[in-house]
Parts: structure tokens; C-alpha cells; sequence
């Protein structure tokens, strides 16, 4: 392999890309320089504008086409690998079939005074967010959604109670770093409940969240802001695999 | 036999019949059962606004008030202005209040006449500014013109800022929108209150509030006059205030409200009875206001394979049919829902679409049916989401769609740019000019005739055994989508209260009739 690529349009080496973006300009020569000046300075050169469009009397939509100068070094490429294979939900329904012989039991809540509900509903519910249909939808698991405001002693008692292989706890509310206090204390509780081996998995997301402090926190996973179900779902088949 | 499908028309009246007979019982099921929604709807109705400092309404304040004291199985009418006569409190908000703060007696008084009639009177003077927005909207129709050629071209903003919102819902209009839906922050449908004032924050969407409904209102109306056509604007009704949220339309002149009779039970785990009580009220306050409800069929075929369940959306059309007309709604009121969701990598697939979206038009042949576009094999890849989308239009031209609700190309990526929705009407434009009349050529053969006589009869197959089985426990069994819901499960199920005799709701007399 080379050490070096450029893009490439129909000739190895020419360096062609396209690009689309709208400016808040009115259409116009002057207009169409500035498309050129911010392809220039993204690196196009020499760039032409293809196609120009009014988008009202304030923007404009431009088409450019042009040779970039860069280079690209895939030697150089650090990829950051999530540490668990992203599965699709077949393959998800399949993993816990083969692994667990049952249903993968999910019990979700929100804790402490956070009444919102919208991370929990957006992972748990079927209609799920961005697209991706949460964990209801997947026929292997048996999500129990406590909905808000949830003590952490009955959020334990119902981990119990449905034999929970996974606990998931979200967090909106910050305040006064209110929802490191909740998850530490959920975290504790978990541990004094259960023997070490039969402890549900813990895990919590919130906007506002380190995934890096997860250890901490003494749970075994944080997601932040941005994830989607399908993501949850295949860490818990990895997560419940390895035990 | 008629119309382009030749459909066996003594097969539709079978559905039809099987419909209204797994329907009935569940109409029974509302007739004997109100909700916190429900009465809350009522107060407002009466005028009841505003909320406490913390956002809590004042309607919430005093329905949980008396349900606490009195319960709610003889409806909160009589109880609420029992006391307003015995307190002597000049207005129900006052009363709110007060109640509030732990300093208002509740009780039934043993004879109600002079308190009925005082509640009807309230109510009945909420009821008559729903009826003044629906002559104002049929003024401002006859002035400004409805859209000169259908389907009516429906886009979407959801900024989360209602004043974000406005200038992208005009700039759309401009740009050939007919239907603004604003779309609310996810979450939304699962508060058992309703958010008060003007908002600037939301999760992917804007809160539904009555100030938010004005405010968008008054902007397309001036929209409405630059255009020469009157902009229609959309909410949703769907979750645990549907009653409230489709007063607060009513008043505000909504056009449209997505309010789907199964959506809240089988995507948002809502108690199944309090969706059913909740859903007949709102359709009642749709029915009078002259709103069109969008139903959410295309939602089980983002869940379910779309061919494998279509008769699974033919089944729910038939049933938001029954229950809308049950609710008083007339056919030009319903925008029953389907979808352009057939993978596209499967053969013939388009002839599927056209097939399908074919058997709706025929089955309702006075409803304006709302088309939505592909979502689920929308990748990423814009370009060929652009095209698919091309074919969602044609398939929408060719079949006579009422509303179609514009794709995005950029599905499943951001919220759409800008140029993304320019992009998306330069589509349907091209399609409409290209094609808009193509139907009149377009006779479907064999191919297209059997499956949408397939489709129906496996949707006869299935209303007979909900019939038999019963809505309720078909639901419970998972039969829509994948979920089973049972009746004794799901969220806002404590809100729903049992009549009891003497039960008295002005609002739902008045709208019935029986007043």
C-alpha cells in the first residue's frame, strides 16, 4: 500500500472531491466567490461552483467540484475501536438466544428527582430515537421501563424481582452534580444487594456523563450523549457473553 | 367489482362490518370510563388556564385536587363548581388555587341542577371559540384559497425554539409547503401535563403548548396572505393529554392533529383503556373544530416488514375509521396513514407500493390519506435516498394521495438542513410537473389487482379474529406491531376512572348532542 492517497475522481492521484454547503448569502457573482474562497480554504484549488441555487432571498446553495490539495496518510490513521462488536438486531436476538437460552432481561429507570424520561423512553421504547427502535423492539429482550423518580431501593427490589441481567438508569438532571451523587449511590446499593457474580449489569447514560468514569462511578458502563439503542443492545450481549 | 383494483365490494363491506364489530366494545369501554385528561379538557374548556410557579397547570392542580377528595367517577364539573358557588370565588382559576393550597372542600351534592347548568355554561362558552376558529378558518380558506392541486405537500420543522421554528415553518411555506407540522420534543406524548407558554428548548422538537400553537398560527396566517394560499398547520395529539392537547388546537386553530387510535399503546406503552377514553374525547373536540386527524399506520411498518404486515395497516385504517366516525368525524376529516416502506431491494417492489397505497385509496375513497415516505431504507446514502424519494412521490401522483409528506434525503442523518428541504420539494415539484396527471393513464394489471386483493383478505382474516378475540386481549397478544400491551398495564392507567351514575361531563353532552 502507498503511504500516501489523494482522492480520487476517474484518475488515480487527481484528487477530485465534491462538496455541497449553503451560504447565508443572496445568490449572486458574489455569493459564488465566497463559495469559492471557502473551498479554497478547505483545500479545493482549483475549485469551480457546478450549480448555484436561491434558497429564499438570504441563502444559497452551492455544488463545487475541485482538486484537493491534501494528503492522506492511512499508516497515520488511529481508529478509536468501541471494545464490543456494533451487531444489528438479528444479530442481537441471536447472540442472547445462543448465549443465555432466554430472554435478556432489562430493568430501566430514571432515579432520584429526574422526571425525564426522554434518554430512558429513547433507548427502552419501541419507537426509539434517530430511526433505531429501542429495546422493546428486540423479540429476545424483556425490558421493564419503571419510568421517573424511581427510589434506588426499589429500583434494586424490582432487579430482584424480574431477575434483571441488566440495570439501565438515566440521568438528565446535573444539578449540584446530582446525577454522579444518584449513580454512585444506586452503584452502592447494587453492590450491598447482590453477591458480586449475581449483581445485574449497571449501567447509566445521561447528556451530561463521562464515558470514562464509569470505574469511578462503580458501574460497568456510561454512554453519553448520542446513543442509540442498537449500541446499548449490542454492549449488553458482549457484557452478559463475557460473564 | 369497482375502481381501478376491481376490489369484491361485498369483501370491503365485510371488513367494514368486522371493523365496527371488534370496534363496539371498546367504544363501550370509553362510554363507561373518564380520565384525568378527559376532565382536565373540560376545565379548559371552561376557561381554566395558566400553571403554578413550578409549570404545573392549574387544571392538573384542581383535577388532582377533587380526585383526591371525591374521586373523578362523577366527572370534575360538578364538584368544581359546586364549590365555586359555595366559596363564592369570582373565577375557576382562583378556585384552582385555592384548592391547590389545601383550602377547597370537595363534594356531590345530592341535587346538581343549578350546578350543571352553571358548568354548561362555561363549557358551552370554551365550545363556541372552537367554533368561531372553524368559521375563521373556513373565512380565511374562501379568501386565501386551499392549495390549488393535490396531494397537499406537508413538511416538517423541529428546531426545539418555537422562535426558530416560525421563520423555517414560513420560509417552507414560501417554499411550497401546504401542511406545517411541527414536530414535538421527544418525550412529550409520555407528560401527563400539558407545558404552558412559549418555549425555546426541546429534545428534537418543539413542545406543544398553547402559546406556541398561537404563535405559529399567527405567523402562517400572515404567511397564508403573502402566498394567496391558506398554510395549514399541524400538531399532535398522540399520548397522555390527547384530550387536552386537541382542546388546546381546537382554540387555537390547528388544521391538523396526528391522533392515532393504537399509537400511544403499541410504541409508547400507554394503558390501553386510558388511549381509547382519551381518543374518543379528542376525536369529539376534532369532529367540532373541523380539524383533519393523521393517523399513524406507517408507523408498523417501520417496526414490522412492510409487506409481510400490510394488511396489518389496512386492519388499523379500517378501526381509525370506525372510531372517527363513532367520534363524529366525516371522511374529509381523515387523513388515515400509510407508507412507502417496502425494502427496496426486494423485486417488484414499487408495483408492491402501488399496490398498497392503491387498496387505501379505494377503500376510503373520500379520505384524504396522508403518505409517508421511506424512513426506514433511507441509509445515509443521499443520493439514492433522493431517488427512492422520487418514487415515493410517483407512487403518491399516480395513486391520488391527499397529503404527502415530503421525504428527506437526509433521513436517518441530521434534522434537514435547509437545503434539504429545498431539495426535497425541487423533487416533488419535478414529479408533480413531470407526472401529476399520469393516473389517467395509469390501469394496473394483475399483478397489482391480486396483491391488493391479497392484502385485503388477509385483513378481513385478521379483523375476524380480533373480533372474536377482542381489541383489547388482540392488543394484549401482541397482534399490532410486535408489542403485547395489556389492559391492566402501561403508563397514565391511574388516571382513568370507572363512571359512576349521575356521571357529568357538559362538554361531551354538548358535543354529543344530548344537550
Amino acid at each position: 500500500m502507498s503511504t500516501v492517497v489523494r482522492p480520487y475522481g476517474d484518475t488515480t492521484g487527481d484528487g477530485m472531491v465534491q462538496l455541497s454547503f449553503t451560504l447565508p448569502l443572496p445568490a449572486g457573482k458574489r455569493g459564488e466567490g465566497a463559495a469559492l474562497q471557502l473551498a479554497g480554504k478547505m483545500g479545493v484549488d482549483p475549485a469551480m461552483v457546478v450549480h448555484s441555487r436561491a434558497i429564499g432571498e438570504q441563502h444559497t446553495f452551492y455544488v463545487v467540484y475541485g482538486r484537493v490539495n491534501h494528503l492522506v496518510e492511512p499508516g497515520k490513521v488511529v481508529v478509536a475501536e468501541r471494545d464490543y462488536p456494533l451487531l444489528s438486531a438479528k444479530e442481537i436476538n441471536a447472540a442472547i438466544r445462543a448465549r443465555l437460552r432466554r430472554k435478556l432481561v432489562v430493568v430501566g429507570a430514571c432515579i432520584g428527582t429526574d422526571a425525564h424520561t426522554v434518554g430512558i423512553d429513547a433507548i427502552l421504547n419501541v419507537k426509539g430515537i434517530a430511526g433505531e427502535k429501542g429495546l422493546e423492539y428486540y423479540r429476545e429482550c424483556r425490558v421493564v421501563n419503571l419510568g421517573a423518580q424511581v427510589s434506588v431501593p426499589d429500583l434494586v427490589e424490582h432487579a430482584r424481582a424480574e431477575k434483571a441481567d441488566a440495570v439501565l438508569v438515566s440521568q438528565v438532571v446535573t444539578q449540584r452534580d446530582a446525577h454522579l451523587h444518584n449513580t454512585r449511590e444506586m452503584s452502592a446499593a447494587f453492590r450491598e444487594a447482590f453477591p458480586a457474580a449475581r449483581r445485574p449489569l449497571l449501567v447509566v447514560g445521561g447528556p451530561r456523563f463521562d464515558e470514562l468514569m464509569a470505574p469511578e462511578l462503580g458501574v460497568d458502563r456510561i454512554f453519553g450523549r448520542g446513543t442509540t439503542p442498537r449500541e446499548v443492545a449490542s454492549y449488553l450481549v458482549h457484557a452478559v457473553g463475557a460473564r | 367489482m369497482s375502481g381501478k383494483l376491481g376490489l369484491d365490494s361485498a369483501v370491503v363491506a365485510e371488513a367494514r362490518r368486522l371493523a365496527a364489530a371488534a370496534g363496539q366494545p371498546v367504544v363501550d369501554l370509553a362510554r363507561q370510563h373518564t380520565t384525568v385528561s378527559v376532565e382536565r379538557a373540560v376545565l379548559r374548556l371552561a376557561g381554566v388556564g395558566g400553571a403554578d410557579p413550578d409549570g404545573i397547570p392549574w387544571v392538573n392542580r384542581l383535577v388532582d385536587a377533587v380526585r383526591e377528595q371525591v374521586g373523578l367517577g362523577h366527572g370534575v364539573a360538578v364538584p368544581v363548581f359546586d364549590a365555586l358557588r359555595r366559596e363564592g370565588h369570582a373565577d375557576l382559576t382562583l378556585l384552582a388555587q385555592k384548592a391547590a393550597a389545601g383550602s377547597v372542600r370537595f363534594e356531590v351534592p345530592e341535587k346538581t341542577g343549578n350546578v350543571r347548568s352553571a358548568a354548561r355554561k362555561a363549557v358551552r362558552a370554551g365550545i363556541a371559540r372552537i367554533d368561531q376558529r372553524r368559521k375563521e378558518r373556513d373565512r380565511l380558506v374562501r379568501r386565501h384559497g386551499d392549495p390549488p392541486r393535490t396531494p397537499w405537500v406537508y413538511l416538517i420543522v423541529a428546531t426545539g425554539d418555537i422562535y426558530e421554528d416560525i421563520p423555517q415553518a414560513q420560509a417552507a411555506a414560501r417554499a411550497g409547503a401546504d401542511v406545517i407540522a411541527v414536530i414535538r420534543s421527544t418525550g412529550q406524548s409520555l407528560l401527563d401535563y400539558v407545558p404552558e407558554g412559549a418555549t425555546r428548548e426541546g429534545f428534537a422538537g418543539t413542545y406543544a403548548t398553547q402559546e406556541n400553537f398561537r404563535l405559529m398560527r399567527a405567523a402562517l396566517d400572515d404567511t397564508s396572505r403573502e402566498v394567496g394560499r391558506y398554510v395549514r398547520l399541524t400538531n399532535y395529539a398522540s399520548g397522555l393529554c390527547m384530550p387536552e392537547i386537541a382542546t388546546l388546537a381546537g382554540l387555537e386553530r390547528l388544521d391538523m392533529m396526528l391522533n392515532d387510535s393504537m399509537y400511544g399503546i403499541l410504541f409508547r406503552d400507554i394503558n390501553p383503556i386510558r388511549t381509547f377514553v382519551d381518543q374518543r374525547f379528542s376525536r369529539q373536540i376534532h369532529a367540532r373544530a373541523g380539524i383533519v386527524i393523521n393517523t399513524g399506520e406507517d408507523n408498523y411498518l417501520t417496526t414490522a416488514d412492510a409487506v409481510d404486515a400490510a394488511h396489518t395497516v389496512t386492519v388499523s385504517q379500517l378501526l381509525n375509521e370506525y372510531f372517527a366516525h363513532e367520534a363524529g368525524l366525516a371522511d374529509w376529516q381523515l387523513g388515515l396513514g400509510h407508507a412507502f416502506e417496502i425494502n427496496p431491494d426486494l423485486p417488484e417492489s414499487f408495483r408492491l407500493e402501488l399496490a398498497h397505497a392503491l387498496l387505501a385509496r379505494e377503500l376510503f375513497p373520500d379520505a384524504p390519506l396522508k403518505w409517508m415516505p421511506p424512513t426506514k431504507h433511507m441509509t445515509g446514502d443521499v443520493f439514492r435516498g433522493n431517488l427512492l424519494n422520487g418514487f415515493f412521490n410517483l407512487a403518491g401522483m399516480l395513486t391520488g394521495q391527499g397529503i404527502l409528506l415530503v421525504g428527506m434525503m437526509t433521513e436517518a442523518v441530521v434534522t434537514p438542513w435547509l437545503s434539504d428541504r429545498d431539495i426535497a420539494l425541487q423533487n416533488v415539484h419535478y414529479v408533480r410537473q413531470a407526472a401529476g396527471n399520469l393516473h389517467e393513464d395509469f390501469t394496473p394489471g394483475r399483478f397489482i389487482q391480486e396483491r391488493a386483493a391479497t392484502v385485503l383478505g388477509e385483513a378481513v382474516d385478521l379483523l375476524g379474529k380480533i373480533r372474536d378475540e377482542g381489541l383489547l386481549e388482540a392488543i394484549a397478544d401482541g397482534t399490532f406491531g410486535i408489542m403485547r400491551r395489556p389492559a391492566d398495564r402501561g403508563k397514565g392507567l391511574d388516571g382513568v376512572a370507572r363512571r359512576e351514575p349521575g356521571y357529568y361531563n357538559p362538554a361531551q353532552d354538548i358535543l354529543e348532542g344530548t344537550t
